[in-house]
């Protein structure tokens, strides 16, 4: 796969029939009820989802055991209409700290009507994340082994995995 | 594929967590992750399958070893499990708002 592509936006939208604030309020306060339930960095279960309505707050999640996961950070926090939160997942599957390596996702809410609601997601700067990933020292790159890491990934993709 | 799983579901077992956070810190082979865990070799094998399935790590001879280590194209695959992420929760979302606006009237 080319930079471009691995660094392209996610785009994604769906409509609602809800009105604009309600189809906002479910989208934050609710975050947790609609999540995937694999979507989780804790080593225990998600007691609750909290996402602080806040310029500088936290999408987190809370475990049963009372551990967090702070996994996004609100960047831009104006109901009804918009949020830009950061991803600090990182590749390697951990917490990101570092916010220059943490891509974003902004969620835009748009009235079509009064009783109808167009979200739309962009997920973007992936680059981000890779950003000091080349400079890994996993010892087992080198010219030997490309070939059969390729051909591996391309294993991979075209399993649709 | 029903054989391969996403990095998420991969991860959500605390065991192959340590396993993988283990190769995060430094490429090893099963031996090496078998000694350094509370784990046996067999279980260790399974788990690194399980990973391999779902685009975590990716494994090559060196010698008579085989040394598992993470994706360095991780990006790419981390990308397209974004991808699905938003998909479900899209879909999950629209649901519990036209749910609830439906109980709210």
């Amino acid at each position: 796969m080319s930079p471009s592509a691995t660094s392209e936006p996610i785009k994604r939208s769906v409509v609602v029939d809800a009105p604009i604030e309600h189809a906002f309020e479910i989208f934050t306060k609710r975050f947790g009820s609609f999540k995937p339930v694999e979507h989780n960095l804790l080593a225990v279960k998600i007691a609750e989802t909290v996402f602080e309505p806040r310029v500088g707050g936290y999408l987190y999640d809370r475990g049963v055991d009372g551990s967090e996961c702070r996994w996004a950070r609100v960047l831009a926090y104006e109901p009804p209409y918009r949020v830009l939160l950061s991803w600090n997942i990182s590749p390697r599957w951990q917490i990101e700290t570092d916010p220059d390596k943490a891509s974003e996702w902004e969620v835009r809410f748009i009235a079509e009507t009064p009783e109808r609601t167009r979200v739309e997601i962009e997920h973007r700067k992936f680059e981000r994340h890779g950003e000091g990933w080349e400079s890994l020292r996993d010892g087992v790159g080198g010219d030997q082994g490309w070939p059969l890491y390729l051909q591996r990934y391309s294993e991979s993709l075209a399993r649709g995995y | 594929m029903a054989y391969s799983r996403s990095a998420w579901t991969a991860l959500a077992d605390p065991t192959r967590r340590t396993v993988f956070a283990r190769i995060v810190e430094r490429p090893s082979s099963v031996n090496e992750l078998a000694r350094a865990l509370p784990v046996s070799r067999p279980a260790v094998s399974q788990h690194l399958k399980v990973l391999k399935n779902a685009g975590l790590v990716i494994d090559m001879r060196a010698g008579k070893r085989r040394i598992y280590s993470i994706d360095r194209k991780g990006v790419a695959a981390f990308r397209a499990e974004i991808d699905r992420f938003w998909d479900k929760t899209l879909a999950a979302y629209k649901l519990a708002a036209e749910q609830l606006e439906e109980k709210g009237k």
